[in-house]
């Protein structure tokens, strides 16, 4: 047992740092990822996720770091999807449709348009990471985003939590949720420019999305939420590596099909334990609940 | 003379360039209530988002606690109509009810004693302490408004408003209401409600009644009688005087014969 759980980390550096980039992504995804569940952003979330490939290409066409490429494909479509929405009067779901497909698009045409097989490596690799290849500067670069997101939200807990449950109550109480509904959207494009190294810019949705909905079934209070999607990711990775190592399956996909997974054991569980025991709801106290 | 706590002069309220209600004009000193009344998109709602500032007027002038409207967040409460996004939240009752503090507290500022002691005495009045570690979503519609008017009472506010506050309310939920209206207004607040309820709304100082125009605007004595109602509803209601409340009843339907209960 402790050969198949432990010695693939102890005897491989490269299977600890993707070990230690793995976690920290899973700490970044989890953070962002619980205001990404719980605002409504997944769409956007998918669509920033996919939307930096014409910007990663172009710099790597460049000789640019990938990184910079990315943000500015992040950037390309928060300002277009607000463009679309103020001046089209066209729903932010179908803003968001026309820049992701319109950025996707754009991005094959720059691989289709590059015959040298190197380029469509460097591709497959933004599409699906490079856990097992991180370098240790993709680490310290994952670790100081994991402390800023987390103090940014920490910091900006109370708009965040107005804006997640009543934008209107946001602005009511002083909190402008145009202005909070920017910044959020800037922490999630933020997370997936650091992130898609590791786990590919396909598969980084995934890390945002499955933990913190799962968090989001089994949590009552937010910061728990967080916590058991920080805790979900970590297990996720750590159980994906395993599994790709002993089975030679691509460790990015691996870690968050092991991620979805859990999200759909959960559920499950929960709809079998709801159906044996039906939840009864607390009443109200005798005074209260009597005719006045 | 004490500042009024609501001044609109040819108060033109809609959205976009569409104006919905025009030309109205009323001033709500400390202490005094007024209910708006009309029935669906008669422009209750779109005048009370005019005066918590979350879309703007289209003509005329507002003050809103002395300054332009959405400029006094720490001064104002709202409780908006439920939202069905509220329910993906993993929030406890007792959270829902500190968020009245958040405007008070600004981003950064420690919770204190007072704000403790706030939400307790908010929950207290409202009957919700036992409800405080429920998860909202387990909670009934009737204990969620409770909870939610008791995030307004924690406020503190100069003025409240309420959208269709009563809303799912039991009758010992609707006393606990009225007793916060009451003491809010004894600290000097002003209150305006959005309300079908026309019995509540025969209980405040001022009645407005709305159907995409100004039907009719004054005391309610003045103002809540048979024709005002029949134009503000299309039917005809009645009002019963009792020691300390009002009913109003269904009287002759003008092109049919059903009697019932208007609340």
């Amino acid at each position: 047992m402790y050969t198949w759980l432990i010695l693939p980390f102890s005897n491989n550096e490269f299977m600890r740092n993707a070990l230690v980039a793995g976690i920290l992504v899973s700490v970044l995804c989890a953070v962002a990822g619980t205001f990404v569940v719980l605002r409504g952003l997944a769409f956007i979330g998918d669509a920033l996720a996919h939307g930096v490939l014409p910007g990663v290409a172009g710099a790597l066409l460049l000789g640019a770091p990938g990184m910079l490429g990315a943000a500015v494909g992040s950037a390309v479509m928060i300002v277009g999807v607000s463009f679309v929405t103020n001046r089209s009067g066209l729903s932010s779901d179908t803003a968001i449709g026309l820049l992701f497909v319109g950025m996707l698009a754009l991005g094959v045409i720059m691989v289709s348009r590059t015959r040298g097989e190197s380029f469509n490596g460097d591709i497959v690799r933004i599409l699906f990471g490079e856990l097992l290849g991180i370098r240790s500067s993709n680490v310290v670069v994952l670790a100081i985003a994991a402390v800023v997101i987390s103090a940014c939200v920490a910091l900006l807990y109370r708009p965040f939590l107005l804006l997640c449950f009543d934008p209107e109550q946001a602005d009511v109480s002083g909190f402008s949720s145009r202005s909070y509904h920017a910044i959020m959207l800037v922490m999630v494009a933020a997370t997936v420019v650091v992130s898609f190294q590791a786990v590919g810019t396909l598969l980084v949705f995934g890390m945002l999305i499955a933990p913190a909905s799962t968090g989001a079934l089994l949590a009552r209070r937010i910061w728990a939420m967080i916590a058991w999607a920080i805790g979900i990711g970590v297990a996720s990775v750590y159980v994906g590596l395993l599994l790709s190592y002993h089975y030679g399956t691509s460790a990015g996909a691996t870690v968050v099909f092991v991620t979805v997974g859990a999200f759909f054991v959960v559920l499950v569980g929960q709809v079998v334990g709801r159906s044996l025991a039906p939840a009864r709801r607390k009443p109200l106290p005798t005074s209260a609940a009597g005719v006045a | 003379m004490t500042a009024a706590l609501l001044e609109a002069a040819a108060l033109t309220v809609g959205y976009g360039t569409d104006p919905v209600v025009e030309g109205i004009s009323l001033t709500l000193q400390p202490g005094e209530s007024l209910a708006l009344v009309g029935t669906n998109g008669s422009g209750k709602s779109t005048l009370l988002k005019t005066i918590l500032g979350l879309i703007p007027p289209l003509a005329g002038s507002l003050d809103v606690l002395g300054s332009k409207p959405g400029t006094r967040p720490k001064r104002i409460a709202y409780l908006g109509q439920a939202h069905t996004a509220r329910f993906v939240v993993p929030i406890r009752a007792i959270e829902v009810v500190r968020m009245g503090r958040f405007a008070a507290l600004g981003l950064l500022g420690r919770t204190s004693d007072r704000d403790r002691q706030l939400v307790h005495e908010a929950m207290t009045h409202m009957e919700v302490t036992h409800l405080a570690d429920e998860p909202l979503r387990s909670l009934s519609g009737g204990q969620q408004q409770r909870i939610y008017l008791a995030q307004v009472m924690a406020r503190v506010a100069d003025l409240l408003v309420l959208d269709e506050p009563t809303g799912g309310l039991d009758v010992a939920g609707r006393e606990r209401y009225r007793e916060l209206v009451e003491l809010a207004l004894a600290r000097g607040a002003a209150v305006v409600t959005a309300t079908h309820d026309i019995g509540e709304a025969a209980g405040c100082d001022q009645v407005l009644l709305l159907n995409r125009r100004i039907i009719a605007h004054g005391a309610p004595q003045d103002v809540l009688n048979t024709a005002m109602l029949l134009e503000t509803f299309g039917i005809t209601l009645q009002g019963i005087q009792h020691d300390d409340h009002h009913d109003f009843v269904i009287g002759e339907m003008p092109h049919g014969h059903d009697h019932g209960h208007s609340h």
